[in-house]
């Protein structure tokens, strides 16, 4: 099947099997290997990317299914070579140590922020119950979404402007 | 010392290697593509013992992108000496010859038996399926009491026993201490009791992985893997290739935690394959793969006798212990449960020890170093015992470690296992953690809900624990029979525009060593933290190495840059003073400059470097170069310690389990990177607890593994566990010039314990005293249900019984 998809701001045509994981398309077709896979039943997270703006884990989505989508993945987020805040937030609190976890928990935490832009500890830890990290216990990564919350209002990456559009009302009634 | 530059060490630096980690720009085995690459799938046995009657792979060969399938004998090249382990832990230890894939028999359920050789990945795995493998099922035998019954099922004929090995240490025999048995029959009290370990996964996220490519002079290999330079020598050895033609890369890993020492049969067969092939091959496994085939951790039965005066003091303390290997010896998985030899009598001042194991064969996945290897096991046991004593001998259980503890004024001592502590101060830590934690204030609220009957009782657990560091001293590995060194190899090389190359064989997988190894080496040479590069993990620029496992990095591999900075400065320092022309005497060094001491003339690192690269005006026989490397070997094991403190709430209508609070106060000795150090506190704490609550590897009664995926292997996730207070006290190593003991078990180590004693001093009251790990809310609600009488209890009487085990490993 023949499919565009748009990879952090790039569109790529390609055909495709029909079976093919958006994950594998990625890796293998597209050489995004920032994304990565970490189990084959859809629960450690480490393929977490967005989906037209929400964090989906790429390994339960179909190639095909995101045909005419916008997909970013954690090698897409800076700009301008300026770090997202989280991604910085991750680099400050030491939330990370292999960081095999690190691109899909930083792609859920800027989810996780857009729905709830000021989540306290629990929120925090059920936002990412998705996302399995061995090395790093969480302390440190619940520190550094956090602390990206505050360095993010309003709107500061390319997640929180698809909110600015998206769920206005919402961030209004969320927000400071 | 005129120097402003703050130093380094002590330093929370932010790590080096996080912005390439942070933006995707990581190198993980898997992401490598080389051209003309194959990629390889490997069928795995669903039965747990069987003989392999034939295999057919006509159709397979036959199916698109296929470009070959491989079985055993294929694989079985001459001159090949099967996997390797590395620990033949006695002279008559069994070690039965592991093939890279199974050809006869198939002793575990995961083992290989046929490679499949694809254009793609997928075309790989959709081949595997078109293999006929005919299977003739054989008895299969689970579970360390009944793989050593009369008549039980041999996981290997030809051994004509399950027994692998039977180690022992007696203090008596050894004279660091006296007799055990007189001690049992001598002393006041005699407590008996029985724990299980259960296995465990490491459960490392980046699955394992390899790239060989066989097309250049030397035959190169990335994987991911904790030891780059052993798997190097263990390939050449192995598959009877000349050293010096592999070349052995691991890039970024993900994750080790002992699980990634394994030497893989996958490494050998994707090495054999591609050079058949003459074509690089990649060979990545699935999340359900890793779960059966890499191997298992812990697996311990442990039966503990303490002997005791009624005033509280030890007397005695002897240990028994069943160790499960799996079906075959792992690298130095026979070694394991030896480390805990030295650890069982941990803090305290035991007069007696006898410490026995037997390690065993099952039909199971092998069991190898798990994070702290041995060293949790241990721990666990004693820390259970003092627990338990106390309640015998009515005490409250920090007193009667206070009162057995080793005082911060006896160190050095050495213990009745025959280590030398080097430094410690457990009186300091525990104050420390008491106050952090409110014990006092923890045990009112503890009494006052036992008495209004509250259902959500309160429980407070102990763990004041030390772990033996730097696994190195290669005297003392070399005297347990392990087959290699222990020391740490370091370079460096001082650039011509004075930048820095630090080389180290010990390999990272998220300890941030880029980081720490910065820090020491600007504090040595006084050069910018930003002008350093460490490299590690290529058998080519880091040519000799032991490693990253045990905890022994900094301690040793940090020490051996510590060295190989002396070096540099003591080239340096006579082409200072040649070319400030002045007596060596006459030099002092600070801040990355020789200086003329009372003058202000000074030369800088980056000016000797500079110079010594133009070469134009050297001292007459000097070497033009400061690059210099080193070599640490300790003289000793360094020994961290600590006091963990966990406050457990049960709902005793559920079971459930809820950390309220968990403090810890760590004494690693110096820590170069706090930061760092906290980090890896925390990491080894929620393996420590997801031990005591969450993971158990459990295999039905075909040896199965039924939990083989990460939806049924309870790995936590952030909403499972609770934030930790963590502290330090500084009490350096002696034995080391930077006074560092290794952080990366602690937690780990102490944690388990910590949570168990706190769920069960919550319950107590109605009879508990043991509960089978992990606690899941239906074995708490049960031996809430049940008292003692189901979950333990016995007693103070020495003598057989089985507490709460299940000898046949199953959990509900
Ligand atoms: S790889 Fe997608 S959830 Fe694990
Ligand atoms: S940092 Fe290693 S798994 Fe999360």
């Amino acid at each position: 099947m023949r499919i565009t998809v748009t990879v952090d701001g790039t569109s790529y045509t390609d055909d495709v099997e029909p079976r093919t994981l958006l994950v594998h398309h990625l890796r293998e077709r597209l050489g995004k290997v920032g994304t990565v896979v970490g189990c084959d039943t859809s629960n450690c997270g480490a393929c977490t990317v967005h989906l037209d703006g929400h964090s989906v884990k790429s390994c339960s989505v179909l190639a095909v299914q995101a045909d005419g989508c916008e997909v970013t993945t954690i090698e897409g987020l800076a700009r301008d070579g300026e770090l997202h805040p989280v991604q910085k937030a991750f680099h400050e609190n030491h939330a990370l140590q292999c960081g095999f976890c690190t691109p899909g928990m930083i792609m859920q935490s800027i989810d996780l922020l857009a729905d709830n832009p000021d989540p306290d500890e629990q929120a925090v830890r059920e936002g990412l119950e998705g996302n399995l990290c061995r090395c790093t216990g969480y302390q440190n990564i619940v520190r550094a979404v956090r602390d990206a919350a505050h360095e993010m209002r309003p709107g500061a990456g390319p997640e929180a402007e698809r909110l600015a559009s998206d769920t206005a009302s919402h961030v209004g009634a969320g927000g400071e | 010392m005129t120097s402003t530059i703050e130093p380094e060490v002590g330093k929370s630096r932010r790590r080096k290697e996080d912005e390439r980690l942070i933006t995707g720009r990581t190198r993980w085995t898997d992401n490598l593509t080389l051209p003309g690459m194959l990629h390889l799938a490997v069928l795995r046995s669903p039965f747990a013992h069987a003989k392999i009657v034939s295999i057919d792979v006509t159709e397979a060969k036959s199916a698109p992108g296929v470009v070959a399938v491989f079985t055993g004998k294929d694989l079985d090249p001459e001159g090949a000496i099967g996997m390797p382990c590395a620990w033949p832990i006695t002279p008559d230890m069994k070690s039965p010859r592991r093939p890279i894939l199974a050809s006869d028999t198939v002793n575990f359920a995961g083992e290989g038996v046929a490679v499949v050789v694809a254009r793609t990945s997928a075309e790989a795995h959709d081949a595997l399926e078109m293999i006929d493998v005919d299977y003739d099922e054989l008895p299969v035998v689970l579970g360390l009491e009944n793989a050593l019954a009369e008549g039980a099922p041999l996981v290997h004929e030809d051994l004509a026993t399950n027994r692998n090995a039977f180690w022992v240490f007696d203090s008596a025999d050894a004279g660091t201490g006296s007799s055990v048995e007189d001690a049992i029959s001598n002393s006041e009290v005699v407590l008996k009791r029985r724990f299980r370990q259960q296995r465990l996964v490491p459960a490392f996220m980046e699955p394992r992985a390899c790239v060989v490519d066989p097309t250049g002079n030397q035959l190169v290999m990335w994987s991911a893997t904790q030891v780059p330079h052993i798997l190097k020598t263990m390939t050449a050895a192995t598959l009877g290739l000349p050293e010096h033609k592999v070349r052995v890369i691991a890039p970024d890993v993900g994750g080790g935690f002992g699980g990634k020492i394994a030497v893989l049969p996958e490494e050998m067969m994707s090495t054999l394959i591609a050079q058949r092939l003459g074509k690089p091959v990649k060979w990545t496994e699935s999340r359900s793969e890793t779960m059966v085939a890499a191997h298992h951790g812990r697996d311990q039965i442990q039966d503990i006798t303490i002997t005791a005066n009624r005033d509280g003091t030890v007397t005695g303390l002897k240990v028994e212990l069943l160790a499960d290997m799996g079906a075959y010896l792992g690298l130095v998985g026979p070694g394991v449960p030896i480390l805990g030899a030295f650890m069982f009598n941990a803090i305290y001042k035991f007069p007696a020890y006898h410490f026995a194991c037997t390690n065993v064969f099952t039909n199971t996945t092998l069991t190898d170093a798990y994070r702290g290897a041995g060293r949790p096991e241990a721990t666990f046991g004693i820390e259970r015992m003092m627990d338990e004593l106390a309640v015998e001998l009515g005490m409250d259980p920090m007193e009667i470690r206070e009162k057995n503890w080793i005082k911060h004024e006896e160190f050095p001592f050495t213990t009745v296992a025959g280590l030398t502590y080097d430094s410690g101060n457990y009186e300091a830590a525990t104050a420390k953690a008491k106050e952090l934690f409110d014990y006092d204030g923890l045990r009112r609220e503890q009494k006052e809900r036992r008495e209004s009957g509250d259902p959500v009782q309160l429980g407070i657990g102990i763990s004041t624990f030390t772990e033996m560091c730097g696994l190195a001293p290669s005297r003392v590995l070399g005297s347990l029979d392990y087959a290699a060194g222990g020391w740490e190899h370091a370079e460096i090389r001082v650039l011509p525009t004075g930048k820095i190359e630090v080389i180290t064989g010990a390999s990272a997988h998220g300890q941030g060593h880029e980081t720490a190894w910065s820090q020491i080496v600007a504090d040595k040479l006084g050069v910018p933290f930003e002008d350093i590069e460490v490299i590690h993990g290529d058998t080519q620029s880091s040519h000799k190495g032991l490693d990253t496992y045990g905890s022994r990095s900094l301690v040793v591999g940090g020490i051996a840059v510590v060295k190989a900075a002396d070096k540099v400065l003591a080239k340096a320092k006579p082409i200072a003073a040649h070319l400030m022309e002045c007596a060596e005497d006459d030099l002092e060094f600070s801040a990355g400059k020789f200086s003329v001491k009372g003058t202000d003339s000074s030369t800088s690192i980056q000016d000797i470097a500079w110079a010594v690269f133009s070469a134009h005006n050297l001292p007459d026989g000097v070497e033009p170069s400061l690059d210099s490397s080193d070599t640490f070997d300790p003289e000793n094991f360094s020994f961290p310690h600590g006091t963990h403190l966990c406050a457990a709430e049960v709902d005793t209508e559920t079971g459930r389990v809820r950390l309220r609070s968990y403090v810890c106060v760590d004494d690693v000795g110096v820590a170069v990177n706090p930061l760092i150090v906290e980090g890896q506190v925390h990491g080894g704490l929620a393996q420590g607890i997801a031990q005591a609550l969450f993971e158990e590897a459990v295999h039905d009664e075909g040896g199965t593994l039924t939990t083989g995926t990460f939806a049924d292997y309870l790995l936590p996730s952030a909403a499972d566990l609770p934030s930790f207070t963590t502290d330090r006290t500084e009490t350096p190593s002696t034995t080391n010039p930077l006074g560092a003991k290794g952080v990366g078990e602690a937690g780990t180590i102490a944690s388990t314990p910590a949570v168990v004693n706190a769920v069960i001093d919550a319950v107590r009251h109605f009879g508990v005293n043991d509960i089978e790990m992990p606690l899941t809310p239906m074995r708490v609600w049960h031996a809430i249900q049940h008292g003692s009488a189901a979950a333990g209890g016995l007693g103070s009487e020495a003598g057989g019984g089985l507490g709460s085990i299940d000898a046949t490993g199953g959990a509900q």
